[in-house]
């Protein structure tokens, strides 16, 4: 008898999860986690390269919808994550919560070189603070792609944690958002942003602030604008007119 | 140094490289799924030990991924995967355990961790089948290094001898004796095991 066995006899099968996980490493397949921020749970996918994509959680079929939109705009496969430590969820809950991806690594590999340098742009708003369209396109040295930079923060794959709700119409009006403007107000709203008041001091004609002490003049939410006493404050509908009355513009919100 | 082959054993071209080298990230899936049992097989030889065994195959894929990412396609299309991955991992492999030199010695295969594709509709023919698949796996585990690696490509993952030499740097002829010895030492553990 030929005491030879078949190959399948030898063969270790490898387990089912070696292939799904290697994919995930290389960024060729997402997983995402559901996070809570301060506008409701969100879908947070990422995959080795960092993370991809947020999504609210909070309507119902969020999740089907989620899934079926994020393979159609990134031609991946997406499910639920199965393994996960309880410090990445902890670091994604703080960024969302601080709106701002320090300490987070993106996959930006569907966004354009143009749309990274908005993104970029976006990331370094402080939270508090809005900026118009025409500043980030100033900011990035394109200042007459203010519509291209809107549609490029209209893509933002990961909204909140890249802060695209920071930025705003250069009227002074909230605008839109990619998850509606009603959310965009709310989550201004939580990081001491009043969007009704916004509104009004632009109708009003007042688009900076300045201070009649140190001649200096924001954006006007700016951390130093709001530091001006209510005597000592000065509203400019224009830079041109601001430099005009011998203000200089903030270096750090750079109006 | 190139090894020696003869003309009828001269690797014919991969069409899954081909797809590669057109597509890397719409087939890489494609090359994980065919060469997984390889990979892991070879990962688990090293390592003894299934947990391990699987973050070597994962980390040997991520590793095959950015080697093709950064490689020019006509450099892919030529490339024999199945002995190109056998040395990416049996060199890995070769390095993680040279880290582990320090440890203690490694415990024994555990055979209940083994897992085997069985056939379900039958479960007593399963069972069986089980037993001996493990047993066969033990009595292939305890070969020597050089013999049970050669008797594994060879007859579990059905490398041909030029796509081990290939593997292996090694001439043809070196392998093929490296397969019958491991045949021949498979045979006396199992006559051994049968007739005490």
């Amino acid at each position: 008898m030929n005491p030879l066995p078949t190959p399948d006899l030898m063969r270790t099968a490898a387990p089912s999860e070696l292939a799904p996980t290697v994919l995930f490493r290389v960024g060729l397949a997402d997983e995402y986690l559901t996070v809570e921020s301060p506008v409701g749970p969100v879908f947070v996918a990422r995959n080795g390269r960092g993370v991809s994509a947020t999504a609210p959680a909070f309507q119902a079929e969020a999740a089907d919808a989620f899934e079926a939109a994020f393979a159609t705009r990134f031609r991946r496969p997406i499910r639920p994550a199965r393994r996960f430590e309880r410090t990445e969820v902890e670091a994604l809950e703080t960024a969302l919560h601080e709106g701002r991806g320090r300490g987070v690594r993106f996959d930006l590999r569907a966004t354009t070189a143009f749309g990274r340098e908005v993104l970029d742009a976006a990331l370094r708003i402080p939270r508090g603070e809005i900026r118009p369209y025409a500043w980030i396109a100033r900011e990035i040295g394109h200042p007459a792609a203010v519509r291209a930079v809107g549609s490029a923060l209209g893509r933002n794959p990961v909204p909140l944690l890249i802060p695209c709700h920071r930025v705003v119409r250069s009227d002074g009006h909230i605008g839109d958002y990619a998850w509606g403007s009603a959310v965009k107000r709310a989550v201004l709203a939580t990081e001491g942003v009043v969007p009704a008041e916004v509104e009004r001091e632009a109708r009003a004609g007042s688009h900076y602030l300045g201070s009649d002490t140190t001649h200096i003049v924001c954006w006007p939410t700016c951390r130093h604008a709001r530091q001006i006493q209510a005597r000592h404050r000065v509203p400019f509908a224009t830079i041109d007119e601001a430099v005009a009355a011998g203000y200089r513009p903030c270096r750090d919100c750079r109006p | 140094m190139q090894p020696t082959m003869d003309a009828e054993e001269v690797l014919p071209a991969d069409p899954l490289a081909a797809r590669l080298a057109h597509d890397l990230d719409g087939t890489f899936e494609a090359l994980v799924i065919a060469h997984a049992d390889l990979v892991y097989g070879l990962a688990l030889r090293s390592t003894r030990d299934p947990a391990a065994a699987e973050d070597l195959a994962q980390d040997a894929f991520v590793r095959t991924y950015r080697a093709l990412a950064g490689y020019p396609p006509e450099r892919i299309r030529g490339l024999h995967l199945r002995p190109w991955l056998t040395r990416l991992t049996i060199n890995l492999a070769r390095n993680r355990a040279r880290d582990r030199l320090a440890r203690p010695a490694q415990a024994p295969l555990d055979e209940g961790h083994l897992g085997v594709a069985d056939d379900a509709a039958r479960p007593e023919e399963a069972l069986l089948r089980r037993e001996s698949a493990a047993a066969w796996q033990a009595r292939l585990a305890a070969l020597p290094r050089h013999y049970g690696l050669a008797v594994e490509l060879r007859h579990v993952h059905g490398l041909s001898y030029a796509e081990m030499a290939e593997a292996l740097q090694r001439p043809v002829n070196t392998v093929k004796v490296h397969v019958h010895r491991g045949l021949a030492l498979l045979r006396v553990a199992y006559e051994k095991e049968i007739q005490p």
